[in-house]
């Protein structure tokens, strides 16, 4: 499975969106679909969880989450980083 | 102050303005106390300081003042009337939304213009009923059809609704939006309709007249701020609102205190032989005092470094330091004003007195609740599941 459907899944089951997460683009704005700030953080632990990775301080805002591409892609980023290490 | 200094030369004009003002709002505070009353005295002064417009852009006719110079603002007028401190930071906040949000829309400008050159009293319509207190949900929904936008909304707190020249109200941003996909609309007073549902009878912040009204209102579309209200909320609103009511409740604190230390005084010039009973709770007051001071300037100086910067206004670390503000302001306050009584003992209980601090308590009593410190501590306690803490002293 690829990390964008992992997310994908992760949201589904973490995002609390009101709407079903299959009808959204990869790019489409979580918060315009209803992704509450509360919501985003069960998200967050989610994935730290999923992955066995830690968002750093630089990647805790708005914008990280701001669509299942974005999230893809900061999440994409830390396991690189984390294989790397 | 450091080189982020967010005050500039323009500041002691602006401070001598308010004091002129504060001397207006302190004659009339207890009556505005007593009977529940908007202070419409201090709300008159304000306008003709043209202090209404202190944040709107000097090219736009105001005074284009940062958001240290308004808490210096509102820290003068709370310590004369709480209540039209409150209002006038109200107001300030809802500018902030529009220089911070609205300088690229043409009609949000032309109505800076107008705060400005008609000092207009801007008021907030973010409560609804059902929506259990937390304004980043709304379940009415702004309804558009061709340029026309109408909202009905049952906002069950308006400060000042009735006395306002213009309302900023959120709602959802169209009938399918989900309830946290909000915008924010400015509706004139020849614009909508207000029907009050309920009357704002409470122990303290009596003048601020926050009433609940049935609002119904019809506008040109165009009046839609054009950013999302997430954006407004997380970008300009939740500093400004913590960091205007800290220095409003500052003032309230800092008057109970000069109250509290001029009684001590008076007790030690009687006898200078004798150290006054109250003396040593005089400099515990001070030192608490101190402390919320120092918290306001310090998130003062973390607004001036994140400003602008959007990363760093929707940062966690952000929220969180706003958040801590105005749960350590909005106690403190509280144990200060208490301190302050058991100094003035029965002469601070008794009203009309010099040293009176019934008003200043009940006042003051309003600050864990206006967005309840439970909530935010939930808001806070969420964020720090992920968020950590910075715990270098300057950084």
């Amino acid at each position: 499975m690829s990390i964008t459907d992992e997310v994908r899944n992760i949201v589904a089951s973490h995002g609390k969106l009101p709407v079903d997460v299959g009808t959204l683009a990869d790019e489409a704005d979580l918060y315009a679909a209803g992704l509450s700030s509360f919501a985003s953080v069960q998200l967050m632990l989610a994935l730290e969880e999923k992955f066995d990775v830690e968002f750093p301080e630089n990647l805790l805002n708005r914008k990280t989450f701001a669509s299942i591409a974005a999230i893809s892609a900061a999440v994409s980023g830390l396991v690189a980083d984390h294989q790397a290490a | 102050m450091n080189m982020h200094s967010p005050a500039h030369a323009g500041t002691p004009a602006l401070c001598e303005r308010m004091r002129r003002v504060a001397k207006i709002a302190a004659v009339h505070a207890d009556d505005v106390d007593a009977r529940a009353r908007f202070p419409e005295e201090a709300v008159e002064a304000l306008r003709t300081e043209r202090l209404l417009g202190a944040q709107i852009p000097a090219e736009l006719g105001g005074d284009g003042a940062t958001i240290a110079e308004i808490a210096e603002l509102c820290a003068i007028l709370g310590q004369a009337c709480s209540a039209a401190a409150m209002v006038f930071a109200m107001h300030q906040i809802k500018a902030s939304s529009l220089v911070s949000h609205g300088e690229g829309a043409p009609w949000h400008r032309a109505f800076m213009a107008r705060v400005a050159g008609e000092q207009l009293l801007l008021a907030s319509a973010t409560t609804e009923g059902g929506i259990g207190g937390n304004l980043r949900n709304s379940i009415c929904a702004i309804e558009v059809a061709g340029d026309t936008c109408r909202l009905e909304k049952d906002a069950t707190v308006i400060s000042y609704g009735d006395m306002a020249d213009a309302i900023l109200i959120t709602s959802r941003a169209h009938a399918d939006a989900a309830a946290s996909d909000q915008v924010l609309t400015v509706f004139l007073k020849d614009q909508y309709t207000l029907e009050k549902t309920h009357v704002w009878d409470t122990l303290g912040m009596r003048g601020t007249c926050s009433d609940g009204f049935l609002f119904k209102g019809e506008a040109p579309a165009e009046q839609i701020l054009p950013r999302p209200f997430a954006e407004i909320a997380a970008q300009s609103m939740l500093a400004y609102s913590h960091i205007l009511w800290s220095a409003v409740w500052y003032g309230i604190a800092a008057d109970a205190f000069a109250r509290a230390q001029a009684f001590v005084r008076a007790a030690a010039r009687r006898s200078p032989d004798q150290t006054p009973p109250g003396a040593l709770r005089v400099a515990e007051a001070s030192s608490l005092l101190q402390g919320v001071k120092a918290s306001i300037v310090a998130a003062l100086e973390k607004y001036a470094v994140a400003q602008g910067d959007e990363d760093k206004l929707s940062a966690m670390s952000f929220s969180v330091a706003m958040n801590n503000l105005k749960i350590a302001s909005s106690q403190t306050v509280l144990t200060i004003i208490n301190h302050c009584m058991l100094i003035c003992g029965i002469l601070g209980y008794k009203n009309g007195t010099p040293f009176s601090l019934g008003r200043h308590l009940r006042d003051a009593h309003s600050a864990q609740l206006m967005i309840s410190n439970d909530r935010i501590l939930g808001n806070t306690s969420t964020m720090l599941l992920v968020h950590k803490q910075d715990t270098s002293l300057l950084g």
